[in-house]
């Protein structure tokens, strides 16, 4: 009898301690994900920060009014700082790290010194330009080399808790690539790199959310499916499962989900109830062997467009990614482009079918609109320009600017170096609106 | 000296045909050139000889990478122009023509970039496909994008970090970083529905929160406003 109590009570406790090692266990392992996400964020908005350091800084190099560069100046200011304790959060106190920080006090020093001065009675001086491209240049080193790092911490699932243990074993480690890729960034520095965020043209940043512009009358489900049947050129025998969605909220769609039993093929649509507009497309296929070029489908999304009464759009981007081509389109009045009025799509280059259609920014900003004299002529404009650019191509632009108004702007495509810039010049004030540097490639570590 | 000029004379012929000769077999030999229209944004080999062609006559100075980006874009209008051909920045069969008569292709470079969407670096979108395939793996190619529409809208909301990482890293934000899945590899399709999303396809109709009604603990998450349910996860703002 008491030895079964005994028995019952020591499993007992023995289940007890094996629950509590267990949860313990379980503890420690959230906390260490916890530590390491922390690790992570701070290493990649490094890296982020820093290649919008690079872009900032080149934007300040080809801009010319004072209005413009201020506060560019500030938010490279602002930038350097962020950046500064994001490098603080890295265990990496061993490390030596001071050329990296020291890289970013300069240019924290200069931008913050020469974005509070006034630049209309003391502009920036030859010499303060010429330091201005020395840090243009250390920062896309240092950029490199950070990416460097980055792509190795993707690519061998690297930890920087493992940095930590590292570090906690031993006074010097070695093999660690995420310390031995620091220390690269520290010798080969004398900089830091790029990439940009700018409120693109036809980036998330700059959507309108809702589509208060569009009009119409409201259509019905079967509506619905016979607007998708026209617009996919669909063959009839296509299953089609629709649904009302976003009851809640201002703008209502239709949602469908289109499969074709005798191919293994998805299309997903939705289309505005108000007016019966397609939103988005996305076909969901294999794509096979390219037999098409970039062009000859760039021009097969013309025809598409002018098919579905979309006239007047002409093609601004076109990318290629491995069998598909992207393509940005925007509406051309009286030879000037409207930007905000852009449509993309995604051609298969296979057989030149669409694969995907978002005319999202399209119907948030059309209007029947007269576009206005601008009060300023071209050469004016051009003067605004600075004298660093070389200007290749010039012509007249809608675009949104920070506060999302419509402005007439004449634009100017040119290049400085191995840059090329876009810059927007307001056509009745000379205010330089926008400036962007326009690169869409990247480099591959693999 | 006319003597001299005499015998410099079939020398000179003499060379230039071998020099013709060599070089037109080996024109003949590496001509690459398919019959594709290149234009801006096309990667490949034709890129690759188009940017090594023009590098040969100096007007492309940048790396051979096999991306057509600007650079090439302006080296291709110069040499349009000074060859009196349309400058248009495209190069199709007369300019292609004329620049395998008028360069050698000498192979310089190799694939050795790619196209991203503007403002992104290739990392931001690996990092992207990293949360997507934690969050999503098992949703439908239409959830995968949602999901990461999700991301980006947070990212252009001021409520939210404005960076990609920052989102992402958001302490409680997402279970997958929470409980370390986000650290698997992710797939072709979470890569591909990442590109989709950056490139601005929003199927969850500017969502900023999604969850799965299966799962979900907080009552708050259920007085958002809804959008729609994709798969498993309800959408909402």
């Amino acid at each position: 009898m008491l030895k079964g109590i005994l028995i019952g009570v020591l499993s007992i406790g023995l289940i007890g301690t094996a629950f509590w090692g267990y949860s313990e266990r379980d503890e420690k392992k959230a906390v260490k994900i916890q530590a390491e996400n922390n690790y992570q964020r701070a290493f990649h908005e490094l890296t982020y920060e820093v290649d919008l350091l690079h872009d900032k800084i080149g934007d300040t190099l080809a801009m010319k009014s004072k209005t413009s560069l201020s506060p560019a100046l500030v938010e490279v200011w602002g930038l350097t700082s962020q950046a500064h304790s994001n490098v603080g959060q890295l265990p990496l106190r061993l490390l030596p790290i001071n050329k990296t920080e020291e890289f970013l006090s300069n240019i924290g020093d200069f931008s913050y010194r020469t974005a509070v001065r006034d630049l209309d009675k003391e502009p920036l001086s030859e010499k303060e330009y010429a330091t201005l491209q020395r840090l243009y240049e250390n920062s896309a080193e240092i950029q490199g080399e950070l990416r460097k790092v980055q792509h190795l911490v993707f690519e061998d699932k690297l930890r920087w808790m493992d940095v930590e243990l590292a570090y906690a074993k031993e006074q010097n480690p070695k093999n660690n690539v995420i310390i031995d890729g620091f220390k690269s960034v520290e010798s080969s520095v004398a900089s830091y790199s790029d990439a940009n965020m700018d409120p693109a043209l036809t980036n998330f940043k700059v959507n309108r959310n809702n589509l208060a512009n569009v009009k119409g009358e409201d259509i019905t489900k079967s509506q619905a499916k016979e607007i998708a049947k026209k617009f996919l050129e669909l063959n009839g025998t296509e299953k089609i499962k629709v649904s009302h969605t976003g009851e809640k909220l201002k703008d209502h769609y239709y949602s469908l989900e289109i499969t074709d039993p005798k191919q293994k093929n998805e299309i997903y649509m939705d289309i505005t109830e108000k007016g019966g507009y397609p939103l988005w497309v996305i076909s969901n296929r294999e794509i096979g062997k390219q037999t098409i070029d970039l062009n000859k489908a760039s021009l097969n999304g013309l025809k598409f467009l002018e098919r579905n009464k979309y006239p007047n759009m002409e093609l601004t981007q076109s990318s290629q990614y491995d069998t598909i081509g992207v393509f940005t389109y925007v509406s051309k009045i009286d030879d000037v482009r409207i930007y905000p009025e852009s449509i993309t799509m995604k051609i298969a280059l296979d057989d030149g079918s669409i694969v995907g259609f978002s005319a999202k920014n399209y119907l948030a900003a059309y209007t029947k609109r007269k576009i206005p004299e601008p009060k300023i002529s071209i050469e004016e404009a051009r003067k605004s320009v600075n004298s660093n650019m070389k200007i290749m191509e010039e012509r007249k632009a809608i675009i949104l600017n920070k506060l999302n108004q419509e402005i007439l702007c004449y634009e100017f495509v040119g290049t400085r170096g191995n840059d090329t810039y876009q810059v927007f010049i307001n056509a009745n004030t000379a205010v330089e609106e926008q400036i962007k540097r326009l690169n869409n490639i990247v480099e591959n570590f693999d | 000296m006319r003597k001299l000029f005499f015998l410099k004379g079939p020398l000179i012929y003499f060379t230039i045909f071998v020099v013709f000769f060599l070089g037109s077999d080996q024109i003949v030999k590496v001509s690459a050139f398919t019959n594709q229209v290149i234009q801006m944004g096309a990667v490949g080999e034709d890129v690759i000889e188009l940017q090594s062609r023009l590098k040969y006559n100096g007007y492309y100075t940048s790396k051979v990478d096999g991306v057509f980006g600007y650079n090439t874009y302006w080296a291709l209008r110069n040499f349009q122009n000074n060859f009196g051909l349309p400058v248009d920045g495209i190069a199709g069969a007369k300019t292609k023509a004329m620049l395998v008569r008028a360069t050698k292709y000498e192979k310089t470079g190799t694939s050795a970039g790619s196209n991203v969407p503007s403002g992104y670096s290739q990392n931001d979108i690996q990092l992207m496909a990293n949360a997507v395939y934690g969050e999503s793996r098992g949703e439908p190619y239409i959830g995968q994008v949602a999901v990461a529409a999700v991301i980006l809208n947070r990212v252009g909301n001021s409520a939210f970090p404005n960076t990609v990482s920052g989102v992402i890293f958001e302490p409680g934000a997402f279970t997958a970083v929470a409980d370390g899945q986000i650290y698997l590899t992710p797939n072709e399709t979470a890569k591909k529905a990442v590109l989709d999303a950056v490139n601005g396809w929003d199927p969850s109709d500017n969502a900023l929160y999604y969850f799965n009604p299966k799962t979900a603990t907080s009552a708050w998450i259920w007085s958002r406003p809804q959008i729609k349910t994709i798969g498993n996860h309800i959408f909402c703002r």
